[in-house]
């Protein structure tokens, strides 16, 4: 052991650091457990998603039986997934559209004209929102922005549920995650890029905007993406005030129930283990995992570029 | 790197032409303003959120808030014990739960994994999907693995804290990797130098070392589990109990979900009334951040 450790570090000796791999010779008894439990640990992760699809695919394979699949992929009917999908999508539109300038202008506030000291104090300002429950918003929405905002203020004709105040409230909540992806996206541009760009006398609006927002841009992509995931996955803002009837509709102002919403309406009406519209439930939310999932993959490999280029 | 090289020169160009190489120009000014209105919209809906469920609940800040339990026969005195009683069940369990599991998985993944091999990339991107998956399909699975384990009863404190748990572990993996990563290289080869292996080195050292954070991240973790109703409503926890919650396989609500059931009730009253719940969930939750900030600001060491 003594040879061992000693050739080791003489070996290294002129090379600077040693790298650590040459100490870990010895091993106590009692150890070989330690680790496979903490392997077994990191294993669950793994396992929760096989869990996830398993859990999934089994009342969606006894649904298929009985309904077949052009009736679940239908615009009509009782069955039909493809309402949910449009009005899901629309809540999706609005919600991004609030929350990419915002998102982006926060960020870029923070990363390009904030001292290292205001982006401190900042930055915990904007995560704040985050902290918000969902369910909270949804009763804003539903007992704010709907009847006050929308209906006294500013005088739109909407329903007592519809998309637009349930896609504004939810734009508001994913204003943080698209910050601060985006952030994490500029902070990693280069410095010798904008000190090149105010070399050549540009102000700080046209470095953020024509080089440090192009040279960030599979960031910000990433950063849009997992922000529509999360639009497309939230629950509780939409099932309190989009609606809670299937409506295959492109008006805003019209309430229309959501994927989320649909599973959340059929879940608390208290549907038997093993009826068909329980099982509709878990084929709807296979359908939303995997629209998620989709999301996630493509936003972490934007990420994975732009750590890459830099 | 190209493209922002050739904006850059395109940038140069313009910029030297015209002469405008101040910050002082109306349309960076008008930019500027843009950002800071980014930058604050989000606080004046947040004082907007607050002020109008204040005042909506304001008639009900009193000690029946606390201690009734909730009826829809008299609006005016109900309070929410079962779901603040509930809520905080369901966080002990979660906790109980998903932190062992959490802290493991991440110092496998930091101390002892070989970041290079495949299986544990795969584990990396697993658990980066895993923290964007809705909460809504942990309920789903939440609902299999009760299932799986032979519990048929719906709507307990055991299949709410499973969900809630199973919700939070990729937030805790990822926040316990950051402290875990924060501890410096020199204290683990001190520790290994001295004859200490691997394990002992991060059960001793790094460990220690990491709580702060650790405890910082699992907080947060946690106020954010005592928020989400979508999983519970899955589970089929009911917004409608009366009674306390007694152990794992006594049926439970939670502050969240007697806020999601009243607010889809059309009467004032009631409505009234998931304004002061409102009130009180985000009380409990500002006093969960305050106490990450205290600790982080308290214990942190920087190295």
């Amino acid at each position: 052991m003594s040879s061992n450790s000693s050739s080791g570090a003489g070996s290294s000796f002129g090379t600077g650091l040693p790298p650590a791999v040459d100490l870990r010779a010895k091993s106590r008894p009692g150890e070989r457990v330690i680790r496979i439990v903490l392997v077994a640990s990191a294993l669950i992760s793994v396992a929760i998603t096989f869990g996830i699809i398993l859990a999934l695919i089994e009342p969606v394979i006894a649904f298929f039986r009985e309904v077949p699949f052009g009736d679940f992929f239908a615009f009509e009917g009782d069955f039909a997934v493809l309402p949910l999908v449009t009005a899901t999508l629309m809540v999706t539109v609005i919600a991004l559209l609030v929350a990419v300038p915002l998102g982006l202008g926060a960020a870029l506030y923070l990363s390009e004209y904030a001292s290292r000291r205001s982006r401190k104090i900042l930055k915990p300002t904007v995560e704040l929102l985050a902290g918000v429950p969902s369910v909270v918003y949804g009763f804003f929405a539903l007992t704010f922005v709907t009847p006050t905002l929308l209906q006294d203020i500013l005088n739109v004709g909407v329903g007592f549920t519809n998309a637009l105040a349930a896609g504004l409230v939810l734009g508001v909540m994913i204003i943080p995650t698209i910050a601060s992806l985006a952030e994490d996206a500029f902070s990693a541009v280069p410095h010798a890029l904008r000190q090149g760009s105010f070399a050549m006398g540009a102000n700080r609006m046209q470095t953020s905007v024509r080089v440090v927002l192009p040279a960030a841009l599979s960031g910000v992509a990433a950063a849009v993406v997992l922000g529509m995931s999360r639009a497309v996955g939230e629950t509780m803002i939409v099932a309190l005030a989009a609606g809670a009837l299937k409506n295959f509709s492109l008006d805003p102002r019209e309430g229309m129930q959501t994927m989320t919403g649909f599973m959340a309406q059929t879940a608390g009406g208290e549907s038997p283990v093993g009826s068909l519209d329980y099982n509709n439930l878990f084929a709807v939310g296979m359908l939303l995992f995997l629209i998620t999932l989709v999301l996630n993959m493509v936003s972490i490999s934007f990420v994975r570029r732009f750590r890459q280029v830099y | 790197m190209s493209v922002a090289t050739t904006t850059a020169a395109r940038t140069v160009k313009t910029t030297v032409a015209t002469g405008k190489s101040r910050d002082r120009t109306t349309v960076s000014l008008v930019f500027l303003v843009a950002l800071w209105f980014s930058l604050f919209f989000g606080v004046v809906v947040l004082l907007a959120l607050i002020i109008s469920t204040a005042t909506k609940g304001a008639a009900r800040f009193d000690m029946e808030l606390l201690t009734n339990y909730t009826s829809l026969v008299s609006p005016e005195t109900s309070g929410f014990r079962a779901g603040i009683l509930g809520s905080l069940w369901l966080m002990l369990f979660t906790a109980l739960f998903a932190v062992p599991l959490g802290i493991a998985a991440a110092l496998y993944l930091e101390e002892f994994a070989d970041s290079e091999k495949w299986w544990n990339r795969l584990i990396e991107v697993n658990l980066q999907n895993l923290a964007a998956v809705p909460s809504i399909v942990y309920g789903l699975l939440a609902v299999a693995v009760m299932a799986l384990m032979g519990f048929s009863d719906s709507g307990t404190v055991l299949g709410g804290s499973v969900a809630l748990a199973l919700l939070i572990l990729p937030v805790i993996i990822i926040t316990t990797r950051e402290a875990v990563r924060a501890v410096p290289r020199e204290i683990r080869d001190g520790s290994l130098a001295l004859g200490a292996t691997v394990w002992q080195t991060t059960w001793k050292q790094t460990l220690p070392a990491a709580i702060p954070g650790i405890a910082t991240g699992t907080i947060l973790g946690l106020s954010r589990a005592i928020g989400e109703a979508a999983p519970l409503v899955i589970v089929g926890l009911a917004g409608s109990i009366r009674f306390d919650p007694e152990g794992l396989m006594s049926n439970a609500t939670a502050l969240p979900m007697q806020i999601y059931s009243l607010t889809s009730q059309s009467q004032e009253a009631l409505r009234q009334a998931a304004s002061a719940a409102i009130i009180v969930l985000l009380v409990m939750i500002l006093g969960l951040n305050a106490l990450a900030i205290f600790i982080r600001n308290k214990f942190q060491r920087s190295w």
